[in-house]
């Protein structure tokens, strides 16, 4: 890749793509440090813990007996062949990871879903039954003057978008860009990271429990259309406090709200983003609003572009009739092991250890980093590098619109998940 | 391996080949002239058969994030349409928005066997490459959008100097690997994101102080500087609207005879007569057409029933989620650079407003007179699916077949059109114009859409079957590079497609210098990981690259 040019000495890499979060920061300066890696520049917990975590380079296991690749890989294509339904969950991976994947998934006959698609349906359900208005991280960094941040600890996801996006000295559009507003709607948000900044004017907190967010904007809707409602007190807030918010998102010339449907578990939490949602669009035929929705870590929104593009339907399909079969309830991989409808797991983690698979005494298929400890000691595990720290990769970027090259850092004998499940399908 | 195709009827335009029998030679992929006692390896007797080259789709959204967004928005569309895996082919869907491997069998079962994306934003470049390269078979290429962008917009506002502007564009194109430059809503995209809710050819944007006649110009002249081949794509302003028409032509006449590409002229074709204040203004469009021989244009023909409207005109589809059909759409601002906008439609022929379009296009089709200049497409999705296909060159070819589908749609829509009175059928030698040798023509794409001799051996085989539907949905052969894929409509064989590119020349060190500032200031995304690079597309023999030529770069 012509970006893999290192600067300065041998392993020091500049404009680096971090894939650890679903922002994809990729200003990062890395260079070497002992054996390991080190971040120099542009850092966050979650990147010093994913860049500068130790080459390790075990070897493949079955039943938790080293084994050669070839024989790991020969028994994970029996399982596959003799499973009657077998699922393809986790899918911490990049493109060309959840590439293969699928292909993998369609010719075993199984069921594809990510570990945090209950998050992401949270945000696809409200896709399929509404949709939305939705702005980008550039468009957000660069024009919006308002930020509303909906029931998200957006930095314990995101450590730096409040840094990269909200508090950015520059802007397109002027070079002394106006003092922008940001609003924590919710219960014990961080707003360390907007204290305090220079480019933050007003800091408003409105305390609202995050069940009843979408209250509060379903009365904002309705107000704005000019409707009455009555009482002093809505959604937990004093009436005025809304009243309040609505002028200024009247006010505001391009108003954000940012949510990250991780932070939104609670029951049927799709009618929050939907209320966000519906008064997003209602705004719009006045002034400029956008959603702005996180998340998406651990590789989730590369797997529901690329489960879209090649299936048609976001992640929870099967293929166990050779057509898609999609359900999003019926799918959901954490269901089907519950009640014992599949009979076969591989679960793929390559960036975080922590991804583990669920705790299930159904076989298991582990493809994940080195340091990973699974609850049980699978029936096959197959220790696979990370895209982006031991071979190059691309991922789609939270807003879904961008998608950005991974490098190889370091030298390391992981193979790519994308590499094992091509070896697997290759043995079906 | 030397392959005869013997005796078949061929229909190539480009070299002015019209319905003579001959016999085609392929070896290593590509159409030879044999030494007269050649052992020929293989042969197929085509006697009676209809020979085209490849069927080439000039404006077909394929790939691209706003594509997924309609595919995953609209999981009813896909029931009953699932399409299951086989030995030989993937799983997926389709109708209005296939999955991406249906999209390449069926073009490739179609007899097509290259598309282009016609909306690619640079922004979103790398992840419509990445869908474009899963789409089975058929090669692809894209065209990037300019002029809605805050960098080519300061450097117009800012009057830049000329050469780094033309640096700009050519930069674009080499970062996004594209093929053409595309400009939708000349400026509007940026104006909608601050509150302009239209702009006219002669407005100003509220921000940079620029017009969109500016913003065009600038780019239409950029690029024939540049030497690229394909002229300007236009996505004009004011997208379906009534009276647009006027702007469209005053589009063409503000062109200054610079070579311009107009692209789905049906939807800027209206006029405003009639109750309803909305009827066919197709005469003077066509017109206009046939006078300016700078202009050419593709139709984006309706065709009824449901489709799903993907455009990168967020400005106008904004306005068109009025219609939406089901109730859900997505309008997306991008990075500064663009936007989106995804509105599920159902097109109906009882509406007297869509059978109205339906007849514009058709018009259009019948009214322009140089095949060379118009091309055949339904902006697939937006028009309908390129599915339809088979069907529009019946209606083109068979004036009988016309008048009966004409009985079905909303006759009062009929009252403001001329399409009763025009008896035009198209013939095969113009459909091959309009599907093939046309369309490589205006792309550049020198050895293809064409059989002389160094061609690449793209060959469809049809029946020549008088219901001109059934012939072009179920061609008999095809050949992709000289590989036979498809026989008798089904899939034999899957190959990668290429990726046609166009890289102008322009002075990197100079425009980098800049660019490499302003990504820093400004992006969220570094300039050096913005570009994709030629390996991206390679990605290991998924991909590969077609560089056509350009000409030479004026000043
Ligand atoms: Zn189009």
């Amino acid at each position: 890749m012509e970006s893999q040019k290192s600067s300065n000495s041998a392993n020091h890499y500049e404009n680096v793509a971090c894939p650890f979060c679903g922002i994809l920061c990729d200003d990062l300066e890395i260079g070497p440090s002992g054996d390991g890696l080190k971040v120099l520049k542009n850092g966050c917990a979650k990147s010093v813990a994913g860049f500068e975590r130790p080459l390790a380079e075990p070897n493949p296991q079955v039943d938790g007996k080293d084994v050669s690749l070839d024989e790991a890989i020969a028994t994970a294509a029996r399982l596959i062949r003799e499973s009657r339904l077998p699922s393809f969950g986790g899918l911490g991976t990049d493109v060309d990871g959840v590439r293969a994947i699928m292909a993998l998934a369609e010719k075993g006959g199984g069921i594809v879903d990510h570990a945090l698609s209950d998050a992401q349906y949270r945000n696809f359900r409200v896709l399929q039954s509404s949709g939305w208005v939705m702005t980008t991280l550039t468009e957000a960094r660069n024009r919006a003057d308002l930020f509303i941040i909906a029931g998200s600890d957006v930095h314990k996801l995101h450590p730096r978008f409040f840094e990269r996006i909200v508090c950015n000295e520059a802007s397109m559009f002027s070079d002394n860009p106006p003092k922008r507003t940001v609003v924590f709607l919710g219960e014990g948000l961080n707003e360390s990271a907007v204290k305090g900044q220079e480019r933050i004017g007003e800091v408003v907190t409105l305390p609202v429990k995050t069940e009843r967010i979408g209250e509060v904007l379903d009365a904002m809707r309705a107000l704005n259309k000019g409707a009455t409602i009555p009482g002093n007190d809505i959604g937990g807030l004093p009436r005025a406090a809304v009243d309040d918010l609505l002028a200024r998102c009247k006010a505001a010339s391009y108003g954000v709200v940012v949510w990250a449907p991780p932070s939104l578990g609670f029951p049927s939490a799709e009618l929050t983003v939907q209320a966000i949602s519906e008064f997003v669009k209602d705004i719009n035929l006045t002034s400029r609003f956008a959603g702005l929705a996180l998340g998406g870590n651990e590789g989730a929104v590369s797997a529901g572009a690329v489960c879209g593009w090649q299936s048609g339907f976001p992640l929870r399909v099967s293929f166990a009739s050779g057509k898609p079969d999609y359900d999003s309830e019926r799918y959901a991989i954490s269901r089907l092991l519950f009640a014992k409808e599949t009979d076969l797991l591989l679960w793929l983690a390559s960036f975080s250890p922590d991804l583990t698979p669920p705790d299930t005494d159904i076989p298991t298929i582990l493809l994940g980093t080195p340091s990973i400890k699974p609850a049980r000691t699978p029936k096959v595990y197959i220790p696979v590098g990370t895209p982006g720290l031991d071979h190059t990769g691309v991922m789609v970027r939270v807003d879904n619109v961008v998608s950005l090259p991974l490098r190889k850092l370091r030298q390391s004998k992981l193979p790519s998940a994308a590499s094992v499940l091509e070896k697997i399908e290759a043995a079906l | 391996m030397l392959i005869k195709l013997t005796g078949g009827k061929v229909y190539d335009p480009a070299n002015g080949v019209d319905g003579e029998v001959r016999d085609i030679f392929i070896e290593n992929g590509r159409i030879v002239s044999p030494e007269p006692n050649a052992k020929v390896d293989q042969e197929y007797a085509l006697h009676g058969r209809v020979i085209m080259a490849g069927g080439i789709d000039p404006h077909s959204h394929i790939g691209g994030g706003k594509m997924t967004i309609a595919r995953m928005i609209l999981p009813e569309d896909h029931i009953g349409n699932e399409v299951a895996r086989t030995e030989l082919t993937r799983a997926g869907v389709g109708h209005a928005v296939p999955s991406t491997m249906t999209t390449g069998y069926r073009y490739a079962e179609m007899g097509y066997t290259a598309a282009f994306e016609p909306a690619m934003l640079p922004a979103n470049a790398r992840q419509a490459h990445m869908e474009m390269a899963d789409t089975s078979i058929i090669d692809k290429g894209a065209f990037v959008m300019l002029g809605s962008d805050d960098f080519f917009l300061r450097q117009l506002a800012g009057k830049a100097d000329f050469s780094a502007i033309k640096d700009y564009i050519a930069w674009t194109m080499h970062a996004a690997q594209a093929i053409a430059v595309k400009v939708v809503n000349p400026g509007g995209i940026s104006a909608f994101k601050f509150n302009q809710r239209k702009l006219d050819l002669n407005e100003k944007h509220t921000y940079y102080g620029v017009t969109p006649r500016d913003i065009i110009l600038t780019l239409a002249r950029g690029l024939t500087e540049l030497g690229v081949v394909h002229p300007l794509h236009i996505h004009g302003c004011n997208l379906g609207v009534p009276g647009g028409y006027e702007t469209t032509l005053e589009t063409i006449r503000g062109s200054e005879g610079l070579p311009i590409h107009l692209t789905h002229i049906q939807f800027h074709s209206y006029g405003t007569e009639g109750d309803l204040k909305f009827s066919s203004a197709a005469a003077p469009i066509a017109e206009a057409v046939n006078a300016n021989k700078n202009v050419s244009c593709d139709v984006g023909q309706v065709m009824f029933g449901q489709t799903c409207t993907a455009s990168g005109d967020s400005m106008r589809q904004f306005v068109n989620t009025r219609s939406a059909d089901p109730k859900k759409w997505v309008v997306m601002d991008i990075e500064c650079d663009a936007g989106c906008g995804v509105v599920p439609f159902k097109y109906r022929d009882k509406s007297f407003v869509n059978a109205l379009q339906w007849a514009i296009g058709l018009e259009l089709f019948l009214l322009v007179n140089d095949p060379w200049r118009l091309f055949l497409t339904t902006d697939h999705p937006n028009g309908g699916p390129f599915t339809w296909y088979p069907h529009l060159i019946r209606l083109l070819m068979d004036k009988n077949f016309r008048r009966d589908m004409m009985q079905k749609i909303n006759q009062d829509a009929l009252k403001y059109s001329t399409l009763g009175s025009l008896d035009r059928e198209y013939t095969l030698y113009e459909i091959a114009i309009m599907t093939r040798a046309g369309p490589a023509r205006s792309l550049g794409l020198v050895d293809r859409g064409h059989l002389g001799v160094g061609a690449w051996a793209d060959i469809t085989v049809y029946d020549d079957n008088p219901d001109r539907e059934a012939m072009f949905t179920t061609p008999e052969l095809l050949f992709k590079n000289g590989e036979l894929i498809v026989r008798n409509g089904k899939i034999v064989k899957v190959v990668n497609g290429g990726t046609h590119v166009a890289r102008p020349s322009y002075d990197r060190g100079g425009i980098e210098k800049s660019l490499k500032r302003y990504f820093e200031d400004y992006h969220t995304v570094r300039m050096d990981n913005f570009r994709l690079s030629d390996d991206e597309i390679i990605n290991g023999g998924r991909g590969s690259l077609i560089i056509q030529p350009t000409r030479a770069r004026a000043a």
